[in-house]
């Protein structure tokens, strides 16, 4: 390099954060290494192994209600789980640096008592707490709350906003001399008034993350949140969810660099490509029994299809527009058309159901060797399709270990993960400032 | 010939009594010392306060941080049932069992303040027999979550592709006077199948057509004793002498009685205030709570220290071993749970039969 010559610019540095595996049909479960997703020692260990790779989270999803099909509990998927704040309280005590993430909904919560709740688990973590704000809207999950099924889905980011900003009142309203002053939040959804009981916790807020897609839900995640967990996980698809997010940021006077995006990756590692492409075909496989794929054609078509051969053609019969099967489940915006395109599918490659099922359901984000791997996610986070990536491992808890004993080191050998946690709060991994105090009146500064 | 008595139970509270004047702590080393400290002093359980307008963090996420940090003590935060949502008191408590692997409780208790409603916007602040009769509600949806998963639901059957016996996991289909829940729970049945449910019930229990009935406060005590009878594996009752706490005992044994369930399964520990100056008060303390147990006052004691770190040292040092000296503690313990610690079997599932 010749003394003149502009020294080039720093590689952007990756974000990376720990999925908790299970609730799901990507669970491998019938894997002899797939231990309890429930007992205690299985999150401890997946929050370890993450601390140890230097992760910047530990992240927890959440589900309020077991989802059902043609009107029964759900039972091939794994199913149930632990609650999050309590959990993630626990990992406090056997974790030093790694930020713990809860996905708690705000549809089925109130704002002072999860304000509460998620500043005392900052406090409790030193300053590692962040919240992952969803919006669920369905009566069927409102059956097994007071609220109810009462909250039409516009309303939903609405209140989710409301209910972000009253928090940060909340948060915001002691002074810097340490005495509480009571706010009176006035507003559409909520009417809070009274002292917050809690000193403004120690990363100044915790870290808010979102969730979801609509046009709506990016306008509240440019607005208000820290983090986007997406599901936009390829390149193409990437890059465009990452510049129409972060486009949205100016009008809100924040900068890019103030919102992470990280879409959700799975990861299958092997010494050579083939083998890599061979474990990552098995795995597949054993995400989709038979059952699982009788189970998600019916949820396309909408009928009853359990006469089927999973092994043999896809019915010829079309979709039930009204058919309504699966509660608890992102509905399928034209099931007509998703059909078509499975049948042409199968036709053209001779594709049995659950071998459709296989190839369209199966989303694997990065298959290959650690080198490999290492070199797509740093070319991802480079040409922004990406901030960084929260992992789902395909087996609890062990499924993060070859990754963070893998792909981490060469992630520091090309100079874009850390070697050392610089910081101790989770806004210090992410490069977050901690937020101004807003005088107790909410919003952002 | 009656079977030997049961060693005493013996619990502390962990937060110093409100208008103490002691700084208010927020952080977690300050809660994982004194929890250590009665760990090492073989108490069955502690308990932590809350209240939405006291200072102070939440108590659950509170003994949840110290639930790795501690081996084999029982943790039992304040959890309140009147602005909250019963799916979530449910999980959250489950979750502290499973965190702890069997150690958890919570003890019920109402917001009957406007302040404290006023921080939720949702409901004027109620009449505390109303909030009462709700919280025995949530006592009973709660446990009713609880028991929504059977024991032996998750069965990982590989032929069938099932991860779960569906028809081991139940909608619990509850209807309270403000709250409905369809169920079942999402948390598997927790370790204790029931985390230990406690209930501070006022000590004096008028009749009911006793001078002053009908008023406010004893309409409200009455309710909270309804709540203690029918729901309660732990009863705690103030009281300044043996006999009222005996009293109040009997009268609660008698009301479980009359709600047909077995009063073996409903303890009463007499709580009292303690305040040590030396070892000699802690050892005073050991004859007196001796002399009370003797009297059969109480199946044992919840003591409520004045200043926790300093009053807790010498009770784990002074109280406790002169318990032992006496034959009421056991130096071991009998098993890993809180209803083990406290003699309290795990209850099966109300689903469970078949
Ligand atoms: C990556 C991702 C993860 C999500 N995780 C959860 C979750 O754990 N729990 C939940 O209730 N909803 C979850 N959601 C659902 C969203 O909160 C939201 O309800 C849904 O995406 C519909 O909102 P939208 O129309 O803005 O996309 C998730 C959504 C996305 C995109």
């Amino acid at each position: 390099m010749s003394p003149t010559s502009p020294t080039p610019p720093p590689r952007k540095q990756i974000h990376l954060a720990a999925h908790f595996p299970g609730v799901n049909n990507t669970t491998v479960w019938a894997d002899p290494g797939s231990g309890s997703h429930i007992a205690f020692p299985s999150f401890a260990h997946l929050a370890r192994t993450a601390e140890r790779g230097l992760f910047d989270f530990f992240f927890l999803a959440e589900g309020l209600r077991l989802r059902e099909h043609k009107g029964r509990i759900h039972d091939l998927d794994v199913v149930g789980r632990p609650e999050s704040l309590t959990v993630l309280s626990a990992l406090a005590a056997v974790t030093e640096r790694l930020g713990l993430a809860a996905t708690v909904s705000a549809t089925f919560n109130e704002p002072y008592e999860l304000a509460r709740r998620l500043a005392s688990l900052d406090h409790l973590s030193g300053g590692r707490a962040a919240w992952n704000v969803v919006t669920t809207s369905d009566a069927f999950t409102g059956e097994n709350f007071r609220r109810g099924g009462y909250l039409d889905r516009a309303d939903r980011y609405t209140r989710a906003a409301e209910f972000v900003a009253t928090a940060r009142e909340l948060w915001d309203s002691w002074t810097a001399d340490g005495q509480p002053r009571p706010i009176a939040h006035q507003g559409e959804h909520f009417t809070v008034r009274g002292e917050f009981t809690v000193p403004r916790s120690p990363q100044g807020h915790p870290v808010v993350i979102q969730a979801g897609d609509s046009p709506e839900g990016r306008e509240f995640a440019a607005s208000a949140a820290d983090v986007i967990f997406t599901r936009h996980s390829g390149a193409e698809a990437g890059r465009a969810f990452y510049a129409d997010v972060k486009g949205r940021l100016a009008r809100y006077g924040r900068r890019p660099g103030d919102l992470k995006i990280m879409p959700g990756v799975t990861f299958v590692l092997g010494d050579t490509a083939a083998e890599a492409q061979e474990h990552a075909a098995e795995i597949r496989r054993r995400q989709v029994s038979p059952q699982q794929a009788l189970l998600a054609l019916e949820q396309v078509w909408g009928v009853d299809l359990s006469a089927y051969d999973p092994d043999g053609p896809l019915p010829d019969i079309d979709p039930d527009p009204h058919g309504e099967l699966a509660q608890g489940r992102v509905r399928i915006a034209d099931p007509k058309a998703v059909a078509d395109k499975w049948r042409a599918l199968s036709r053209a490659k001779g594709l049995s159901i659950r071998e459709t099922v296989i190839e369209t359901t199966g989303r694997q984000s990065f298959v290959g060797t650690a080198q490999d791997v290492a070199a797509r996610m740093d070319a991802f986070v480079q040409t922004d399709a990406a901030d960084g990536f929260i992992l789902v491992p395909h087996l609890t808890p062990g499924g993060l270990d070859p990754f963070v004993d893998r792909v981490v080191p060469l992630l520091q050998e090309r100079g874009v993960f850390r070697t050392a946690y610089s910081g101790s709060t989770l806004r210090s991994h992410l490069g977050l400032p901690e937020p101004a105090r807003t005088g107790g009146r909410g919003g952002r500064p | 010939m009656s079977a030997p008595r049961p060693p005493l139970r013996l619990a502390v509270a962990l937060d110093a009594p409100p208008g103490s004047g002691a700084p208010v702590p927020y952080d977690a080393r300050h809660f994982v010392a004194l929890a250590r400290l009665a760990e090492r002093g073989g108490l069955d359980f502690v308990t932590l306060g809350d209240s939405f307008a006291r200072p102070g963090l939440d108590a659950s996420a509170v003994l949840a941080r110290v639930a790795p940090a501690t081996e084999h003590l029982g943790l039992v935060p304040t959890v309140t049932t009147t602005h909250t949502e019963p799916f979530h008191v449910s999980t959250a408590v489950a979750t502290l069992d499973w965190v702890s692997r069997g150690r958890a409780g919570w003890a019920v208790a109402v917001s009957t303040t406007e302040a404290d409603a006023a921080l939720f916007g949702r409901r004027p602040a109620a009449p505390p027999a109303e909030v009462w009769q709700e919280a025995g509600e949530v006592a009973d949806v709660v446990a009713r979550l609880w028991d929504s998963w059977e024991d032996d639901a998750e069965i990982r059957d590989r032929a069938s592709g099932r991860f779960i016996d569906r028809d081991k996991v139940h909608h619990v289909d509850f209807t309270g006077s403000s709250f409905t829940v369809r169920g079942p729970s999402i948390v598997p049945r927790p370790p204790q199948g029931r985390p230990v449910t406690l209930v501070e019930v006022p000590p004096a229990a008028g009749p009911a057509d006793a001078p002053g009935a009908g008023d406010t406060a004893d309409v409200s005590d009455r309710a909270v004793r309804e709540v203690a009878a029918a729901h309660a594996d732990v009863a705690l009752v103030r009281a300044d002498d043996p006999q009222t706490a005996g009293a109040a005992l009997a009268e609660l044994l008698a009301r479980a009685r009359a709600l047909g369930r077995d009063p073996d399964l409903l303890l009463v520990l007499a709580s009292l205030p303690v305040e040590l100056a030396g070892p000699a008060d802690a050892a005073g303390l050991a004859e007196l709570l001796a002399d009370w147990y003797a009297a059969g006052a109480a199946d044992g004691f919840h003591l409520r220290p004045a200043d926790p770190a300093h009053d807790l040292a010498l009770l784990v040092d002074g109280t406790v071993p002169a318990l032992r000296d006496r034959g009421l503690r056991r130096p071991g313990r009998p098993g890993g749970t809180l209803r083990d610690h406290l003699g309290l079997p795990r209850p099966a599932s109300r689903y469970a039969h078949a």
